[in-house]
């Protein structure tokens, strides 16, 4: 309710957002465009980790401790130019195991559909092909490599996998039982309604990200990687369920009064019937606007929980548990691409951002 | 005003409950706990075990427990930590008051700089002013607090200026209180300006909103239209009209502050809530997992309940109401 008002007192004492809002509205669609195309392509990108990334998330290569990225070259030590990139063979210098250097003589090049690890893809498709890549002496860390020698681009994108879709299930889980609970509560009132919205405020009130570490807390910590993955977003969501309520629970309490509704009532409609067909549609704009609020937010706490050692666990990768070898103090000096994995949800949550925000721009100016 | 005030903090105190019963049920829910961890020791008796369930109250049922946890609560012990052998309190105290170092004046230092910068923001209406505030910020909300928290550690170490994580430095063992109090403080530094970063952007935005929906009201033109001088109109006029919204705000920004917070301390070492937390769930020392969730919301309550002191000066309204 309380960030309802707000809203609810701009529309009476003043009209003119919904105008300026309807007169920039030439610019807005493409705007809104621009973030929505670029999360369903990192989202396609990342399902597709298998054929995309060079290596699978789990090979290791223990001669490439912490290699640096490999450079691509268009032009050898002779001076000619290549029209395809390729790379040069990388050897570790020294025994101190922190030191590469290229070695001019062997080169291979940028190969385009080359087989490679095997992967399945979509939990349906078993394939080896990989988009690029190079042939086997040589080797294409285009990130780097971790401490075992993994490639960091290809973890990148299977960590996507878990982070991205974490968040985008655990905010659609969260949204469904703040519907469900929050369409109650509006509908029925009285009891029923005090007890659902205290019930919401203990889980809005208490710092959320501890509540969400003490629920998992009280969840066996080791587990198989699929049921960490099930259970972090089963956690976040259910933590996270208090928002989406107290949302859902505003728009019924409004719209149970609206002349539709009575007429529909009065011939005759259940509550069930009422909230299925007339009440529920209503709540689906704010509903759309709050999963981009919740997305972001719950992609940074499987990153957190995962970098805390408490969500997926090695070999899988999260760009949370990728991030936490960072936390030693050589890796974060030496490595700078160990910290990879923290940069890559910023252009994702800067697009959901936008997005959230051209949401609530188009509800306030429809209201 | 002490009818308005005894009503939020008992609305507080039950809140509290809630979350107390809340967690319990949760607790007993879990499989396992930390006798079962102890069952791996292949010394220790199937009797012991039994006994050390015993004394530890573990074998009685809920709502017994329940009990006889707000008992020792209210003698000020909040249960007992199993991994210490001590009450949970003497645990909780010196972390609480370690976080409370780093909170508060990471929350004082983002409302100054924020209130001032947000206000004169919302005062320039030019077209680049707002593009770059809006890029800023984004920019600012968009970096995960994990990454924040790194760069800070990595600049400790890349520079050698400031100290590498911890709140006191180990060589400085005696030591008058005015050097430790520069010792702490200079640890606190760069803990500090992480969660100021971590806040600044969201209260900067909603203090320029706020602030703008003010400035376009028909009696901030009529203000204007008279001539008054441009910083008077929108620190004496225009921020006290949008003041409500944001005191309210400084409740959640509370809120925000203490989960950014418990990632920072884990990161940073610093001695707080959060890696005693963490480190409660791995040995499943549930009083103190507990406790601590529970020194949280309380902190958070505080927040909001000196919201609610500060809105009930501010605004006349609700002195008109209660």
């Amino acid at each position: 309710m309380n960030f309802l008002k707000p809203r609810a007192e701009s529309r009476h004492s003043d009209p003119s957002p919904a105008k300026k809002a309807g007169s920039g509205f030439q610019g807005k669609p493409f705007r809104l465009a621009w973030a929505l195309w670029f999360l369903v392509a990192i989202h396609v990108v990342v399902l597709l980790a298998g054929f995309i990334a060079p290596y699978s998330f789990d090979t290791q290569d223990r001669l490439y401790p912490y290699a640096p990225p490999t450079h691509l070259h268009f032009v050898d030590c002779q001076g000619k130019f290549h029209l395809r990139p390729f790379v040069y063979v990388t050897k570790l210098a020294g025994d101190n195991l922190t030191e590469y250097t290229q070695d001019c003589s062997q080169t291979a090049r940028m190969e385009f559909f080359l087989r490679g690890d095997g992967y399945t893809l979509l939990g349906a498709f078993h394939s080896n092909l990989h988009l690029f890549g190079v042939e086997a002496p040589a080797s294409m860390f285009l990130l780097g490599t971790d401490g075992f020698g993994r490639d960091q681009l290809s973890r990148l994108l299977y960590g996507g996998q878990v982070s991205l879709f974490a968040g985008f299930i655990a905010a659609a889980l969260s949204v469904l039982a703040g519907l469900l609970l929050g369409a109650i509560a509006g509908m029925y009132g009285g009891r029923v309604d005090d007890v659902a919205m205290r019930f919401a405020e203990i889980f809005i009130t208490v710092p959320w990200f501890y509540l969400l570490i003490a629920v998992r807390a009280f969840l066996p910590l080791q587990i198989s990687p699929i049921t960490a993955f099930l259970l972090v977003i089963s956690v976040i969501g259910i933590v996270g369920w208090g928002r989406p309520a107290r949302l859902v629970r505003g728009v019924i309490l409004s719209a149970r009064e609206r002349n539709f509704v009575l007429a529909a009532r009065g011939f005759g409609a259940s509550n069930a019937y009422l909230l299925r067909r007339h009440l529920m549609p209503l709540t689906f704009r704010v509903l759309l606007t709050q999963m981009t609020v919740l997305i972001p937010q719950f992609i940074l706490a499987e990153v957190i929980v995962s970098f805390l050692g408490l969500g997926i666990g090695e070999p899988f990768p999260s760009w949370g548990n990728m991030l936490a070898s960072a936390q030693q103090y050589h890796v974060l000096v030496s490595y700078w691409w160990m910290l990879l994995p923290g940069l890559a949800p910023v252009p994702v949550f800067l697009a959901y951002h936008s997005l959230a925000e051209k949401l609530q721009e188009r509800i306030k100016s429809h209201i | 005003m002490i009818r308005y005030l005894a009503r939020r903090a008992g609305h507080g105190a039950v809140m509290l409950l809630g979350v107390s019963i809340l967690l319990f049920v949760l607790l007993q829910a879990a499989p396992g706990d930390f006798i079962a961890d102890l069952k791996l020791n292949s010394q220790i008796s199937a009797e012991t075990l039994a006994g050390l369930r015993a004394e530890y109250g573990l074998d009685q049922p809920m709502p017994v427990r329940y009990w006889k946890w707000v008992e020792s609560s209210a003698k000020g012990d909040f249960g007992y930590s199993f991994a210490y052998n001590t009450p949970a309190s003497t645990l909780l105290w010196p972390r609480a008051r370690n976080t409370l170092l780093l909170t508060v004046p990471a929350v004082l230092i983002s409302w100054l700089i924020a209130l001032p910068l947000g206000v004169l923001i919302a005062g320039n209406k030019s077209h680049w002013m707002d593009r770059i505030f809006s890029g800023g910020t984004s920019t600012l909300l968009a970096l995960p607090d994990v990454l924040v928290a790194l760069l800070a550690l990595l600049i400790a170490l890349k520079t050698g200026l400031f100290p590498v994580g911890g709140m006191t430095s180990a060589s400085l063992d005696q030591q008058s209180t005015w050097q430790w109090l520069r010792d702490v403080s200079w640890h606190m530094v760069l803990p500090v300006a992480a969660l100021v970063l971590g806040l600044l952007a969201m209260i900067l935005r909603h203090v320029r909103s706020s602030v703008r929906e003010v400035l376009d009201s028909s009696y901030m033109r009529a203000a204007e239209g008279h001539g008054l001088p441009r910083l008077k109109l929108l620190f004496r006029y225009a921020l006290p009209a949008a003041a409500n919204p944001l005191i309210s705000l400084f409740g959640l920004s509370v809120a925000v502050l203490l989960s950014v917070s418990l990632l920072i301390e884990v990161v940073m070492g610093w001695p707080g809530i959060g890696p005693m937390l963490l480190e409660a769930i791995l040995s499943r020392d549930l009083f103190v997992v507990i406790g601590a969730v529970l020194l949280s919301t309380a902190f958070l309550i505080a927040g909001n309940l000196l919201a609610d002191i500060l809105l009930y000066v501010c605004d006349p309204r609700i002195r008109m109401q209660s």
